[in-house]
């Protein structure tokens, strides 16, 4: 056996582990798609056959087993509202301090530490911190105001982290232009910084109320009502919401055969809201980056 | 004027931006408040009292040992402490057997002068009373000042937060019940997840990675309770059906949930962390003959390993603290595991689902409240280490 004969065969064993590796790494990355789509595929399956006009502006009738989930729909809807009021402007302007006044101080790197474990705090200890705080203490009761603070806290070091890295993309000589021809610190940020950072800012923020549509455990303790057919009146009153909806109907409802329908039902609606979401979000990103060429 | 301006943005946009500490911080008061209550409340139900005969030399009893007592676990003093005595366990619907109902009183009026009678007479007695009954000159040692202690929760071995007439919360059971999901779950996803990462990272062409990633973040997208909803009528049907279950609803359905829902944080993560390999070192892999596979497993996830740790970290933090999908899902039995196959309750399943009955300031209220401390603490570390994983990186 030749010296060159030997190359060729260690060369033959590493082509193949190679492609042995490969194609192993290509059908796992598949069969993730492929779950998604069993899981969407089977949820529109089901629930495509319950969603009507009548569905989506009824409120449920007979023990939750008839009619539709308009109440939880507005309620969710008035929750999203009520936290982004919450969230947004403080959890941009904080975004703002992190990265234009704060940077690499020690209180910058102590605040982002805090910002990263805030996110990694699991939601349903952020229903147990919202019934304690807003609920219990400063007697707001079940209420959309206690449910919306706790959302909203839920969703600041998303919006925070959003913020942060829009404006970290925009190029430093932005500001120094701006600093140099005369503007202060807070005019550059206002006509420069936050123009540009705007479409990634909005983008974030359009993913943040996908998350928040969806969340149940925050809920739970601070404003999500059971069966509640009246539509709210004041920030005062509770709401029913989508995903608790779905979670009552199916795990605890009166006759949870019958209600089976209206479950996928829901969770069909709950998946097109993330579904739209995502599409926007996706949408905006490419709209954007065609129209805005920073750096 | 302008400058004053300044000065106001500044602040108000610090103010802003301390409020992820200040939430941190109020997080930790209000739990803490909360749970720490527990450890002050009595072991026995709240309004009865337990008593025993004067001669009794055990002078005080832990929530467990008055559990197994009304259980008929524990029937001597001798296995107390005591003296070699048969327990005799008397509630007030017992009272019927020692005395008559005339004796007792129409009104039942002469229910307290009778218990104290019946407690100074029967040396092994243990009575469960109302306080309502308990006689201004009580002939007996009564316990209500007993207070649960630390080693009734932190080691205790039930969950049981209703029994009468000593709730047991032992949060083993719990926590056993969350470290097995949460890493059945972890073991699941953490092959895929690398697998994934190291085909976007790697392999894929930019075509498919476009498509593949907006995939990944839908995954993630999806809410919890519907991850949860997809489980109950698919997932747990299924898996009664394969393992002949008595019931589906086990820890196994729910590490298969949490795996799919942890799959794009740890995707992510570790993605991230592989293209941030130098270009030079892959380079200087290739150059030496090595195959693109070898390059892989040699340089790249070798250099990634901290991210790849910090995603697995990060994943057995979203699994443990992953409430509505494994309350829909594992059945909710608060009894140690032994196997996947069994229903267990995780911690944050059982305070989403027992909250909603617990009175605000009871036991079970505080308790629930304590578990929330528990849970908080060891995101808080997990979230620490990825930090201090993450700064080594650097």
């Amino acid at each position: 056996m030749t010296p060159l004969d030997k190359t060729s065969k260690i060369d033959k064993r590493k082509r193949r582990s190679q492609f042995i590796a490969f194609t192993l790494f290509k059908l796992m990355s598949y069969s993730v798609v492929a779950m998604l789509i069993l899981i969407l595929g089977f949820i529109t399956t089901k629930g495509i056959g319950v969603i009507n006009w009548e569905f989506l502006t009824t409120a449920p009738q007979e023990g939750m087993t008839k009619g539709g989930i308009y109440p939880a729909i507005i309620g969710t809807l008035v929750l999203v509202l009520g936290s982004s009021l919450f969230s947004f402007p403080i959890g941009i302007m904080s975004g703002i301090y992190m990265n234009e006044y704060a940077t690499n101080s020690k209180l910058a790197a102590f605040i982002r530490v805090m910002t990263n474990n805030l996110s990694g705090v699991p939601s349903v200890v952020f229903g147990l911190f919202g019934m304690a705080l807003f609920v219990n203490t400063m007697g707001f009761g079940d209420s959309i105001l206690a449910g919306s603070l706790t959302l909203g806290l839920l969703s600041l070091p998303l919006v925070i982290r959003t913020t942060e890295e829009s404006l970290k993309a925009i190029d430093f000589s932005f500001r120094e232009g701006s600093l140099a021809l005369g503007a202060t610190k807070l005019q550059t940020i206002r006509k420069v910084i936050l123009p540009m950072a705007f479409p990634n800012i909005i983008t974030g923020l359009i993913l943040s109320i996908g998350r928040v549509s969806g969340e149940t455990a925050p809920i739970l303790f601070t404003v999500a009502a059971y069966f509640l057919p009246k539509l709210p009146h004041s920030i005062f009153d509770q709401v029913m919401a989508l995903p608790y909806h779905l979670y009552v109907i199916s795990t605890s409802g009166t006759d949870i055969e019958a209600s089976r329908g209206i479950a996928y039902g829901t969770a069909l609606v709950l998946i097109a809201i993330v579904l739209i979401v995502n599409l926007l979000a996706n949408f905006l990103r490419t709209f954007f980056s065609k129209r805005v060429k920073m750096n | 004027m302008k400058r004053f301006l300044e000065k106001l943005a500044e602040g108000a946009l610090l103010l802003s931006g301390s409020i992820t500490s200040i939430t941190i911080l109020l997080i930790v008061l209000f739990l803490f408040k909360e749970a720490s209550g527990l450890f002050r409340s009595p072991v026995i139900e709240e309004g009865y009292v337990i008593a025993l005969n004067k001669a009794n030399t055990v002078k005080s009893l832990s929530s467990y040992e008055i559990k197994e007592i009304f259980d008929g676990e524990i029937s001597n003093w001798a296995e107390l402490g005591g003296k070699d005595e048969a327990i005799e366990v008397v509630r007030l619907s017992d009272l019927t057997n020692y005395y008559t109902e005339e004796e007792l009183g129409a009104e039942f009026e002469n229910i307290p002068a009778k218990a104290s009678e019946l407690t100074a007479s029967h040396p092994g007695i243990v009575l469960f009373l109302p306080k309502q009954y308990l006689a201004k000159k009580f002939d007996g040692i009564t316990l209500d000042k007993e207070t649960i202690h630390p080693g009734d929760f932190f080691g205790g071995k039930e969950w049981y937060p209703t029994a009468s007439p000593s709730a047991q919360f032992g949060l083993l059971p719990l926590l056993l019940g969350t470290l097995w999901v949460s890493l059945g779950a972890i073991l699941l996803s953490l092959p895929f997840g690398i697998a994934v990462a190291v085909y976007l990272a790697e392999i894929a062409t930019m075509r498919v990675r476009n498509i593949l990633k907006p995939i990944i973040e839908l995954l993630a997208g999806i809410p919890s309770v519907v991850y949860g909803f997809f489980g109950l009528v698919v997932l747990v049907p299924f898996l009664q059906k394969i393992f002949q279950l008595p019931v589906g609803e086990t820890a196994l359905a729910g590490s298969v949930v949490l795996a799919i829902m942890a799959l794009p944080t740890i995707i992510t993560v570790a993605e991230d962390a592989m293209r941030t390999t130098p270009r030079a070192m892959k380079e200087a892999s290739l150059a030496l003959g090595a195959t693109h596979w070898q390059t892989i497993y040699k340089v790249i996830i070798p250099y990634s390993k901290s991210g790849i740790t910090s995603a697995a970290v990060l994943g057995i933090g979203r699994a443990i603290g992953e409430t509505m999908a494994v309350l829909m899902v594992t059945g909710n039995a608060a009894v140690i595991p032994h196997t996947l196959l069994e229903p267990v309750r995780t911690i944050p399943a059982t305070i989403a689902a027992e909250l909603g009955e617990a009175a605000s300031g009871s036991a079970h209220y505080q308790a629930l409240f304590a578990l929330g401390c528990i849970l908080f603490l060891i995101t808080m570390v997990l979230s620490i280490s990825v930090e201090f994983i993450s700064k080594k990186q650097k």
